[in-house]
């Protein structure tokens, strides 16, 4: 029974229900409304609520789970001879997958018919051609033992969806029968609402959450995988950055330092950039300007945040890397020749820093605008001018705020992706001249990723590991963001 | 010099000091001060009583131009201090508020430590040649505040951590710091308890020694414990001025009376 079939008859029966709770309520009140302890409406919601909530979570929890443990009843079945060279287990059960959804592509498509599909013997079905014909790929040839996996897998899983989808509809239909049951003049259905719109508003919130979880782990294994094959020592300290594709030969450098290197230099140019205008900035507009000039100058500035980075970053290959090669370049206004093209870590540290003034100058704004006005009244009162208030009692006060301001704008900056690659270049270097090319961790994530490289070699897998890293350096950022920007707010409450 | 000064002092002990003619404040259209004529003694406190929004903060504010940061506001009228008007266009305002300290409703100490909150106003200033100088002008300011012997052991404490009366002191030690020669209180004990509340009193009391002082407050008791002259503004007009014992027992206009007896308010 499909997901979608599931989801529907679930739904019709809470419109049912909902009908159906209405009637008894106002039945058992002999049709005056004033007799219910509730609204009519609260007694369609409860059975509504009962039919849908439980059913449909049942559905989820199940829809995540099933997989898993199907997976784990196939895995048994492919043995380690035939793992592939250079391969995994992950990546075969990703081949197993394939094949298995493939085949009921192919089924419904018409492609195969039903006792074909389920045949397990590969010479003779040649399920790579077959498969392909249908419009799905599968990267290797197709084994005996993938083969094999695979029918477990389109069995296990058909058995599993049959059995999910009565599971949820009696759950659905017991539902309906209790919450209708229920369903008098005296019961409390408003109450009942109330926490059940509670429950939907939590769930909402743990999605959120879980979605972060998700992104974690679903990078963790990847990241596993990568290091089974390349030694983390020199991933983590190796100081080149030579990925060599499968197809020259040769083993690759996959050292990470250049990467980060080029991420932190490039993101303390932005900030060096970004922090000083964005804060003398949001000064002016939250002390000196007047009313007719904040509101216009306040939404000009936070325009810049609504530009997409790739705007930026055509903006830095265009406009701001001739400039500095006209600057700085051979035959430039200061005859020197530092500068040998237009795409390096300035240009991009420039551009990037401009990208994050409004992040800045609008989260200073926020905090210096929450200095009570008790302070600025008492330094006004001890005869000190407008400039010493703020250096003297306002910067300080405001300085945790500021400081989560800076944090917050720098893991942005080191998350950056588009300009960097339009504007640093590609290549991974160790330098410390701001005006050669460089690269940072996101871009070379793309660039292995996009790439022609098979995917489960480490030159690919290496994003993975790339991607983890930097989660975990842009996370401690925001949670040290995070704890000064509390901290903050305790000053004043 | 300044022996000199102390000598000039004693002699026009009861001179005026701030003699306001002809006030007028504007919050944009809303005419908030109504031709407020007023006399204030040197080494005297003068309390401004009245209902709220009666006009009596906004013109203590008006004395030492803390108006001028509120953009609507205006003043008409003269106001001047030992024969100077402070709204001429040669005087700068900085300066004025370091002359004419001032004291807010609630205790805004800064985040900083006790001993650079003290130090704030002679450091902009340029008070103290040396840090010793610093030193005993801090010390001297917290004594001035009666507040030197719960905290001469925890200078480098932060001001807010201190209780409500006690930032309220540090506060008044901090107004003191800069050697002004009038203080201005906007209802400082209306944040206090009545412990609290005596405290600053009492050093109201002792820093008349120094100081003019002007009072505004909403209890007519502390008024008339603390203050020798009484102001009372009503909607806006100064109604009447006079000797405290006087305002409080023999009012010479019926609004006062209704006022202070509790009828208007």
């Amino acid at each position: 029974m499909s997901t979608l079939l599931i989801v529907a008859l679930v739904g019709a029966l809470a419109v049912v229900g909902y009908v159906l709770g209405v009637r008894r309520a106002m039945a058992s009140a002999d049709g005056d409304l004033r007799l219910l302890h509730s609204l009519k409406g609260y007694y369609g919601q409860n059975v509504a609520l009962l039919v849908l909530v439980p059913s449909l979570l049942v559905l989820v929890i199940w829809m995540t789970v099933q997989p898993l443990l199907i997976e784990q009843s196939v895995l048994g079945m492919i043995s380690n001879t035939d793992v592939a060279q250079g391969s995994s287990r992950s990546l075969m059960m990703a081949d197993v997958r394939r094949v298995a959804d493939g085949l009921d592509v192919a089924v419904a498509q018409g492609a195969m018919s039903r006792d074909a599909a389920s045949d397990v013997r590969v010479d003779f079905t040649n399920v790579r051609e077959r498969l392909a014909s249908v419009g799905v790929a599968v990267g290797s040839t197709v084994t005996q033992s993938t083969l094999e996996a695979a029918q477990k897998f389109r069995a296990l899983a058909a058995t599993g969806n049959m059995i999910r989808g009565i599971v949820v509809l009696l759950i659905a239909a017991a539902g309906f029968g209790y919450a209708l049951k229920q369903t008098d003049k005296d019961f409390r259905a408003r109450n009942v609402v109330e926490r059940g719109i509670l429950v939907l508003l939590i769930a909402a919130a743990s999605i959120a959450v879980l979605t972060t979880l998700g992104i974690v782990f679903s990078l963790i294994f990847n990241t596993i995988d990568f290091f089974e094959s390349f030694p983390g020592a020199d991933f983590f300290f190796g100081t080149r950055w030579e990925p060599s594709f499968s197809g020259r030969g040769g083993a690759s450098d996959l050292g990470f330092l250049p990467l980060i290197w080029g991420t932190l230099y490039i993101s303390i140019i932005a900030l060096v950039v970004a922090v000083p205008l964005g804060l003398f900035a949001a000064i002016y507009l939250s002390e000196y300007a007047s009313n007719s000039v904040r509101s216009i100058a306040k939404p000009v500035l936070e325009v810049l945040a609504g530009i997409p980075t790739i705007v930026y970053g055509l903006f830095a290959l265009l406009t701001v890397g001739p400039l500095l090669v006209n600057i700085f370049g051979a035959d430039g206004l200061l005859g020197v020749n530092w500068m040998s093209g237009g795409t390096a870590a300035m240009t991009a540290g420039l551009v990037m820093g401009i990208m994050l003034i409004p992040f800045v100058s609008s989260l200073s704004d926020d905090i210096i605008n929450a200095v009570p006005q008790a302070m600025r009244d008492g330094s006004y009162g001890l005869g000190a001018t407008q400039s010493e208030t703020i250096r003297q009692v306002i910067l300080p006060a405001a300085l945790p705020g500021i400081v989560g301001a800076v944090l917050l704008a720098a893991s942005r900056a080191i998350g950056e992706t588009m300009i960097v690659v339009l504007g640093a270049g590609a290549a991974a270097s160790l330098s410390l001249n701001p005006l050669e090319a460089m690269t940072t961790v996101t871009a070379k994530i793309v660039s292995q990723l996009t790439g022609d490289g098979e995917f489960n070699s480490p030159e690919t897998m290496v994003a993975f590991a790339l991607g983890m890293t930097l989660f975990v350096i842009t996370l401690a950022l925001n949670v040290v963001a995070l704890i000064i920007v509390r901290k903050y707010r305790e000053q004043y409450d | 010099m300044n022996d000199m000064r102390i000598v000039k002092r004693d002699v026009d002990m009861n001179d005026i000091k701030i003699s306001a003619k002809g006030v007028q404040v504007y919050y944009g259209d809303t005419h908030a001060i109504k031709d407020v004529n007023v006399e204030i003694k040197d080494k005297t406190v003068t309390a401004f009583i009245g209902p709220s929004g009666c006009g009596k903060s906004t013109f203590l504010r008006c004395l030492n131009r803390m108006n001028d940061t509120i953009d609507i506001c205006r003043v008409e009228g003269s106001i001047q201090i030992e024969g100077e008007d402070i709204y001429d266009k040669r005087v700068d305002p900085v300066q004025l508020r370091a002359k004419v300290g001032m004291v807010f409703q609630k205790p805004n100490p800064f985040p900083k430590s006790i001993y650079d909150n003290v130090a704030y106003g002679p450091r902009i200033h340029g008070l103290a040649r040396t840090k010793a100088d610093l030193d005993e002008i801090v010390e001297k300011s917290l004594r001035r505040g009666a507040i030197w012997n719960e905290v001469k052991d925890r200078l480098h404490a932060p001001g807010t951590g201190l209780s409500g009366g006690q930032q309220q002191r540090l506060c008044i030690a901090r107004a003191v710091a800069t050697e002004p020669e009038v203080l201005l209180m906007d209802e400082p004990c209306s944040a206090l308890d009545p412990i609290a509340t005596a405290q600053v009193e009492e050093l109201i009391d002792e820093l008349r020694e120094n100081f003019s002082v002007v009072i505004v407050t909403h209890s007519m008791q502390q008024a008339a414990r603390v203050s020798q002259k009484t102001a009372f503004f009503h909607l806006g007009n100064l109604v009447e001025y006079g000797e405290t014992g006087q305002i409080f027992t023999n009012p010479q206009d019926p609004r006062t009376e209704s006022y202070i007896t509790g009828r208007i308010g």
